[in-house]
Formats: structure tokens, sequence, C-alpha cells
């Protein structure tokens, strides 16, 4: 079974810090053609033009040809083909696979289906490994390291996955947590016993302002309205938190903030023109950590 | 004693073969499907309802002339932990196994996970055991939920 990233637990420490390593050297020099000879397959069982994009310009800047479908709209999947019988027909074609499907755990069976690398690009409500990476080099980019930051998450940390990869990722490097959520979107048990085990200290909070001044990282999350089987639940907390430009006064110079975008109305748009602002760039990020990943397990870096 | 001798009465003793005691009442048939004894050839009788001083109700299974490997016997642990199995070879016992929880279950029970891979395509189900809080569950292989014991639903073996 060829090597693939299909959940962040895949990746040990040293896997993590060298493809941040990697990382930045393609941020340094963007155009690096060296996989002119490869086919990567894109194929996207449900939408996500933000995700897609990123690993087709990377594929691209690694001088990559990328085949593929966005949706599963037209393809032989919808005349009922098995999962199984497209990524065998697909790992024919193609160096690479990077998936997106709607069902839990597509992901894994896919790569023990693939003879060649599968990277997971969201498989339904589970993992999301390229970003939990892409966070982490933000994270190292704006702070210049990952030890002994305080991390603050806020939103929805009941059902977020970016939030809960992350912080399994950040324990490597021994972080404070402090977790801002209303009563209905508090971060799960698990999490929380999981925290423990390893010696991570956290604080919990309802008030956004409670603990900016103490925050390297901000975290902002989105209130996922498909998560909540409740109208109602969502309408109590949909705008729980906004963050603004005034309320950043007298935090930390270091403070970023984050977000995996798209952003609804937890960050007003005068938090863009503020030093503390990342999320753009944050975004950017994700092309050179995917092109990192291609060239990981292609075994080329 | 009394207990003993109508249990004697109710499930008659078997020359060489598996003798399985100790099942919880209402596991009985999920015991037979895992074990797929509803396929078998061999003679097995049966009781159920058995006055059991652990159990309250226990029942308890009787193979002529099968034995089982360990991981095959195993796959009953997840809902008959307790249970016990004797070898008996000439109406006597030889020896006496109790069952221990296997690592890994392979395509027994169902992921509860609705929006789970295996659920929707011909897949195989894959679990590893963990123990929270004293209590076993299941972690799926692929989607990474877990199962409590009193959700599990076992795959049937006449697919
Ligand atoms: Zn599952």
């Amino acid at each position: 079974m060829a090597k693939s990233l299909i959940s962040i637990h895949d990746f040990s420490k040293e896997e993590i810090l060298h493809i941040l390593e990697v990382a930045r050297e393609f941020e340094q020099n963007k155009s690096q053609t060296f996989l002119s000879d490869k086919v990567i397959a894109c194929i996207f069982f449900e939408p996500s033009t933000r995700t897609r994009l990123s690993f087709e310009t990377a594929s691209n800047r690694l001088g990559a040809r990328v085949i593929g479908f966005p949706d599963a709209g037209n393809t032989s999947v919808r005349k009922g083909e098995s999962l199984k019988d497209t990524i065998k027909m697909v790992s024919n074609y193609a160096d690479l696979i990077v998936m997106r499907h709607p069902l839990e755990g597509s992901a894994r069976y896919a790569s023990e289906v693939a003879s060649v690398p599968v990277i997971n690009a969201g498989d339904g409500a589970n993992q999301h490994p390229t970003q939990t990476l892409l966070d982490l080099y933000s994270i190292r980019e704006t702070q210049g390291t990952l030890d002994n930051l305080t991390i603050n998450m806020v939103g929805d940390l009941k059902y977020g996955r970016t939030v809960h990869s992350l912080l399994q990722a950040m324990s490597h490097f021994s972080p404070s947590y402090i977790f801002t959520a209303p009563e209905e979107l508090k971060l799960p048990e698990e999490y929380k016993t999981f925290l423990q085990q390893n010696h991570i200290p956290y604080t919990e909070t309802l008030d956004l302002n409670e603990y900016l001044q103490s925050t390297d990282i901000l975290y902002m999350t989105r209130v996922q309205q498909e998560r909540f089987t409740n109208p109602m639940e969502y309408e109590k907390v949909k705008n729980i938190y906004r963050l603004d430009a005034a309320m950043l006064k007298g935090v930390r110079d270091n403070l970023k903030v984050l977000h995996p975008l798209p952003r609804l109305t937890e960050i007003a748009n005068d938090v863009d023109e503020t030093p503390h602002a990342y999320y753009f760039k944050q975004a950017e990020n994700g092309v050179y950590v995917r092109m990192a990943i291609i060239a990981y397990l292609l075994g080329k870096r | 004693m009394e207990t003993r001798e109508k249990e004697v009465l109710k499930v008659s003793a078997i020359n060489n073969g598996t003798v399985l005691d100790h099942i919880p009442s209402e596991q009985l048939f999920r015991v037979i499907d895992i074990l797929r004894l509803n396929h078998s050839q061999n003679s097995i009788t049966f009781g159920m309802n058995l006055d059991s001083k652990t159990l309250g109700s226990k029942a308890i299974i009787k193979i002529s002339d099968r034995f089982f490997e360990d991981d095959e016997i195993n796959r009953i642990a997840l809902i008959a932990p307790n249970a016990s199995m004797n070898i008996i070879r000439n109406f006597e016992v030889i020896e006496k196994r109790v069952l221990s929880i296997p690592e890994t279950i392979t395509g027994i029970a169902r992921c509860m996970n609705p929006v789970c891979v295996t659920n929707h395509q011909e897949i195989e189900t894959k679990f590893k055991t963990v123990e929270k809080d004293g209590n076993i569950e299941l972690r799926c292989h692929y989607c990474e939920k877990t199962t409590e014991l009193k959700d599990l639903k076992i795959i049937s073996s006449n697919r």
C-alpha cells in the first residue's frame, strides 16, 4: 500500500515538521516543475471549489497534469459505480489521487483500494488533514515557532473538525488552550480527556473578550448550519461571536487571527485592515503546504 | 444441586464437542448467528432461560464434534463476555477456556454511524476494541467513530 495522508494521525511529529520545511521552500520558490511527468487526479464526489482550486494550483505549480471531476454530477458514480471500481480505475491513470467524498471513512477505504498515494481532501465531517497542516504552517510562520503558544479557539468547537484535528496536532508542541464557545457548541468531553491525559492546560469561557490579551493565535470558526438538526438551535448561536478591530486594541503584537474560511459574520471587515488579520495569507499557504504533501508522498522531497 | 439436575434434563450431554455456557439468554440467537451455527451440519442442542446465579437467566449451547479456534470463539466475547467454553471428549470436560475480547473485530458488527462508508458500499467492517470507563467500545477503522456495545448490530450470516 502506498503511503497516503488520510488523517493527521498518519503523520508523525517529524513528518509534520518536514512537510512544513518543504512548504517554506515552495513558498520561497513557487514554481518548481519537477513533477512534469506526473498525472494527479482530483476527484471530488461533492463540490468544494476552495479546496479543489488549492490542490489544482499546487499540482500545476509542481508541473503535474491534473485530471478529475469537480462533483459526482455527471460521472459513472451517479450511474451506480462502486467507490472501489472508481478508485481502481483512477489509480491506473494517475500517480496520486486527491479525493473529497461526503461519506466518512471513504478516504481510508480508497487508500486501501488504490495502488497510488491518496490525499484526503475531506471525508464528510471526519478528517481534513491538509487543512490542519496549513494551519500549523500558518501558526509557525507567524510566531516563528510552534512551541509553548496560547491558542484561543472560538465558535463551533463541538462539530468543527478543523478545531479537533488542530488541537490534536498542536499537542505535540506543548500549547495552552482557551476554548471560547457557547454552551451548545462546547468542546466535546473526549477531547478534554485527551488534553488531560497529555497534561495540556486549557480554560473555557463564553466571553470572547475575556482572554484576548493573553492569546497568541486566535482561531475563529464559522458556525455551520448543516451540522444542526434543529433550526432554532442554529438561530440561537449563529451570530454569537463577532470580532471587530476595536476588540483587538491592546492585544499582543504577535496575535494573529486565523480562520479556515469562508467566513460569515464572525470577523468584521475592519479586522482585515489590522496587522492581526492573517486568514487570507493562511488560505494562500494552503497551496505551498499541499505542494509539499504531494511532493513528499511521491517520494520527491 | 436442584438447578444442575434440571439443566441436565433439559440439555442432554454430548460425547465429543464443545459446550458454551453462561451466555446471557437474550444473546443466544446472536451467538448462533456470529458462529454461523445455523449453517452447521453438526448436531446441536441448546437451552435458554435456564437459572444462573451470576446472570439470572442464561443460555447454553452444545455442539457435537465441533471445536473452535480462539479467534473464532472470541468473536462472541463482545456480547457474551462471561461465557465459558468447555471442550468435551468421551463425555468429560478436558479443557475449560475463558473468552477474551479480541483487539480487532472484522465483519461481525455494523458501524452505528449512518454516514459511514461501510453502510453505503460493500465493505467488510473493521473495528478496534477500546475500553472506556470499564466498558468495551468499537472504534471504526474507517470513519473513526465509536459504537457502544448496547448499540451493537450484528451482521446476519444469512446474507
Ligand atoms: Zn464507521
